[in-house]
């Protein structure tokens, strides 16, 4: 069995079967890379191309190291120094990469929905590495993993997701994969980044219900995972939160509020980090952050995307 | 499927197995340096019976690992079907060890081929051998088993099927027509 589908484009279309499956195959990874010789020739003679329109560190980098542990060749193209500065469409750039006989196409773009639009208009797999503040499936795999390993599996566990909702793609994705794989979600955040209903909205494909909490007493609360957004500094002075002061008093994760939690409960960050704005420094290195276990699982994740989308199996329904 | 006929069955394929542990000790002259290796999944039964005979005879334990393939197989960009990873365990260090692989049937020769690229990722042993219950032929690669539970010849039209209690809850080894 494999995964039956030509692209990853989000979450929310991932069956609950599906996600098991990306999850074990990662675990499979690990193990490679675990090794000595990390490396395995599954994918010899595939390529794999980076294109991201957005600044990304860990993103890109996981990528391209996952498919390098895979034999693939890899390629990175950012589009501040690509053709796209000289009017190119997106349609054409990707087109163009197609010819050159690329096998799966890697993509970060600032508008949600890119990567479905090329990956309706190309052979070649697309994988979605982030679009706008819809989703960033990878993301998600990777936060799930890590929860899996940590606290043994995701059914039944109290996840609270604290921060920018409303631009926050990890956040969405997360949410779809969580409730998906039955965990008990709660967000909350700064009444103008948490959108209005999205508990009713999102909560209609859940399979388990969705909570907006009222203060972060109550998403705290014998909570298993504390997973902290990134604060996007630009937005300040949008209005839709004062002050960062004001933002790590009310909305940030502390020595303090933190023991509100579960005695054992896991502290997560998809980075970058707003140290002492959305999370303390004394938080993000303590013993319950899991922050560096996640990066470190990505690249596992990503192997695991790489293998079920490029790793055989040509006729596929889409 | 039509089925043939049994080739084997729970007491022929014990029979096998304990001849094929015989033949290992006597060939390396005990378990000094010895380790095993079965093939995910039918090799890794089959491996595990083989340590426990060895470990009867000789009163101790020879270590016991397991490889899976899949990354390996020279088949995955052609193939239509993408197996799961299951993993590989290697509890022991492979260098200067004389490594047994073990599977349930020899055809073409590339799923040892993988296996061999596999085990060298962990290291280099001193020499590898191979142990199979069925050689039923048709080689594509320059592969040859040391040690073999029974011949069977086949034609490529046929199917060999090594069903083991551990996975199929019986023992025995049928030829079907495809």
């Amino acid at each position: 069995m494999g995964l039956n589908r030509k692209d990853i484009l989000d979450i929310e279309s991932l069956s609950p079967d599906e996600i098991r499956l990306i999850l074990e195959t990662s675990e499979s990874f690990k193990e490679v890379l675990g090794r000595d010789i990390k490396k395995v020739p599954t994918l010899r003679g595939k390529t794999v191309i980076n294109l991201f329109f957005e600044a990304s560190t860990r993103t890109r980098t996981s990528f391209e190291i996952a498919a390098k542990r895979l034999s693939a060749d890899t390629i990175n193209i950012s589009a501040s120094a690509s053709s796209v500065q000289k009017g190119e469409t997106l349609s054409d750039t990707v087109k163009n990469i197609e010819a050159m006989n690329s096998d799966v196409i890697i993509i970060r773009h600032p508008a949600s929905g890119a990567p479905h639009f090329i990956a309706k208009r190309l052979k070649a797999s697309v994988i979605n590495a982030g679009d706008g503040s819809h989703e960033h499936p990878s993301q998600a795999l990777l936060d799930m993993l890590t929860i899996k390993e940590k606290k043994g599996g995701i059914e039944g566990l109290k996840v609270a997701i604290i921060g920018d909702i409303a631009h926050s793609r990890v956040a969405r994705s997360n949410i779809h994969g969580l409730t998906k794989m039955g965990a008990k979600v709660v967000l909350y955040g700064p009444k103008t980044l948490v959108p209005k209903g999205i508990d009713k909205i999102i909560g209609k494909y859940c399979n388990t219900p969705l909570r907006v909490a009222e203060s972060m007493e109550e998403a705290l609360t014998d909570a298993d995972v504390v997973m902290m957004l990134r604060i996007q500094l630009e937005r300040q002075g949008q209005s839709l939160f004062p002050s960062v002061r004001e933002y790590s008093r009310f909305f940030g994760l502390n020595g303090r509020n933190v023991s509100l939690a579960k005695e054992d409960a896991i502290i997560m960050h998809p980075g970058p980090m707003n140290r002492g704005v959305e999370i303390s420094s004394e938080i993000a290195d303590g013993a319950r952050s899991v922050i560096l276990d996640q990066v470190n699982n990505g690249i596992a994740v990503r192997m695991a995307m790489l293998y079920l989308l490029a790793g055989g199996h040509k006729e596929v329904v889409t | 499927m039509e089925k043939k006929g049994q080739i084997l069955d729970a007491k022929g394929i014990q029979r096998a197995l304990t001849r094929i542990s015989h033949e290992i000790l006597e060939k390396n002259k005990g378990i000094e340096g010895l380790a095993l290796v079965g093939i995910r999944t039918g090799g890794v039964f089959l491996c595990q019976r083989i340590a426990r005979i060895i470990a009867d005879i000789e009163k101790s334990e020879v270590p016991v690992g397991i490889v899976d393939i899949t990354l390996y197989r020279d088949d995955l960009t052609v193939g239509t079907h993408l197996p799961i990873l299951r993993g590989t365990e290697l509890p022991f260090n492979v260098d200067g060890e004389k490594i047994v692989i073990v599977d349930d049937v020899l055809y073409t020769g590339r799923t040892v081929r993988a296996a061999m690229d596999a085990v060298m990722e962990f290291g280099r042993p001193r020499m590898i051998q191979l142990a199979v219950l069925i050689d039923r032929g048709h080689r594509e690669l320059p592969i040859k088993a040391d040690y073999i539970g029974k011949n069977v010849p086949t034609s490529r039209t046929e199917s060999v099927n090594v069903r083991l209690t551990e996975k199929d809850g019986v023992d025995e080894v049928t030829v079907t027509e495809i």
